[in-house]
């Protein structure tokens, strides 16, 4: 059945930054339409493991896509300098022509229709991207992976800087999605419970040095 | 107004928009100084097609491409930015350039001279400046995404460092365009200061570009003139009025 599809196959993986080994020989892979989440302690890899999967880096081994995967992915902590005279609705627009959708995608990730700050509804997408706070930036980073139509997300800790109330927006809109479509999600988080409530399987990296 | 002169002053414009658009990028991808030193690499070029007759912009490009080329290896293979290392290289190659360069040519190889340019330099500046506008606008989404994060572009399997690749190329191709008009010293201060002005004012990146090309329109004609009328050098009159509106810009610059 093409539910158990693989639709990621990592085999014997390997890193290493001037001689210093992340990882040696990690094998796995990930079951399409499944949830993922990568957890361990700071320094254990879990960024360096995406960049990987993304073939952001150079590895040794074997990083396996399914051919018709598409890959949206959430960068954790973008920094973005206050003075690019770039709008959040011209970032937008470097992925999707089509503004109705990008309004559409805003209100998914939790932007209102109209709210008293300027940051917190559609008007957002006038404002430059340098001049969101954290929060908000992930926000616009999320709806940007969402554009594009992806069935594969890659989230690196999308909710680092959202509040409480807004992290959990995050991990119910992820599952509303799934019901819809056919939808891959490996996300890397440090919160226990947001791990055991919404992912099917855990990958734990562990510290060995 | 003769026929001579306007000429001139619509080259000088294809100039000022070609460099105020490809510098609008420049300035965010904080490689100003780059662009801005980049230019004195043109001089050994030069010299080496006055000693053997042939047109100074060809050798100014053909010193140029290699240079672009040895700088994209450059940070393409290293993960911080070697920027003492493109320093040496470009004063390097000015000092050896000045060696080269015959004596009656160095003033104008080095600050300018309109009363040089030749109806072939002419054409050369239109089809350049169309080149530019052309492979910018079509590179211009995937350099701006570059900017914005490496990373996301290159998740989204665009070529980062081909883009980037494109993209210095045309940069050493508009520094060879203003050569006649503003000479080695000074053509990368084109490249810079209107996009520097422009992002003062800017709300978003559409009046960006759009500010960035104006402002070096302005600087190269006004330039031009002023320089046409006073008799004097024309490179450092361009880069003073380019000066000129950054100050203003600075005043009202948007927080």
């Amino acid at each position: 059945m093409e539910k158990t599809e693989d639709i990621l196959l990592v085999k014997d993986l390997s890193i290493s930054f001037d001689n210093h080994e992340i990882f040696n020989n990690l094998n796995f892979s990930v079951v399409r339409d499944t949830t993922v989440a990568i957890v361990g302690p700071n320094g254990s890899g879990k960024t360096v493991l995406f960049k990987a999967l993304l073939g952001l880096i150079k590895y040794s081994g074997k990083v396996t896509w399914h051919k018709d995967a598409r890959i949206g992915y959430v960068p954790q902590k973008l920094s973005v300098s206050r003075d690019l005279p770039l709008t959040v609705l011209e970032f937008l627009s470097l992925k999707e022509k089509d503004s109705k959708k990008i309004n559409d995608f805003l209100l998914k990730v939790g932007f209102k229709q109209k709210a008293e700050h300027i940051h917190h509804d559609i008007r957002v997408l006038n404002t430059k991207l340098g001049s969101l706070s954290g929060g908000e930036l992930q926000r616009i980073l999320m709806a940007y992976s969402l554009l594009g139509n992806p069935n594969v997300l890659l989230l690196d800790e999308p909710t680092a800087g959202v509040d409480i109330k807004g992290e959990e927006t995050f991990y119910e809109l992820f599952k509303n999605l799934k019901k819809d479509k056919d939808l891959t999600i490996i996300f890397i988080s440090h919160d226990e419970e947001i791990v055991t409530k919404y992912a099917d399987n855990v990958i734990k990296l562990i510290h060995e040095h | 107004m003769n026929t001579n002169l306007l000429f001139l002053i619509i080259l000088g414009g294809l100039v000022g928009a070609s460099s105020g658009y490809l510098g609008s990028f420049m300035v965010l991808k904080r490689m100003s100084l780059v662009g801005d030193a980049l230019s004195h690499v043109a001089l050994p070029g030069i010299a080496v097609a006055l000693a053997f007759g042939i047109n100074p912009m060809l050798g100014a490009i053909i010193a140029l491409t290699l240079a672009t080329i040895g700088v994209w290896l450059i940070s393409e293979n290293s993960d911080i930015y070697p920027e003492a290392v493109v320093g040496i290289f470009f004063t390097g190659s000015l000092a050896a350039g000045i060696l080269l360069t015959p004596e009656p040519e160095m003033f104008e190889a080095l600050f300018g001279n309109i009363d040089k340019i030749t109806n072939l330099d002419g054409l050369i500046i239109i089809l350049g400046a169309i080149v530019i506008f052309i492979l910018t606008k079509l590179i211009s989404k995937k350099l701006m995404l570059g900017i914005v994060s490496e990373d996301l572009a290159k998740s989204q399997k665009i070529n980062i460092s081909k883009v980037n690749l494109i993209y210095l190329l045309l940069v050493g191709l508009v520094v060879t365009l203003g050569v006649k008009f503003l000479g080695t010293l000074l053509t990368g201060a084109l490249v810079i200061i209107p996009a520097v002005t422009a992002r003062n004012i800017s709300k978003s990146i559409k009046s960006f570009h759009i500010l960035s090309i104006v402002f070096g329109i302005i600087a190269a004609t006004f330039g031009i003139l002023i320089a046409k009328i006073l008799g004097i050098p024309s490179g450092p009159i361009v880069v003073l009025v380019g000066i000129l509106l950054f100050l203003f810009s600075f005043l009202f610059r948007s927080k």
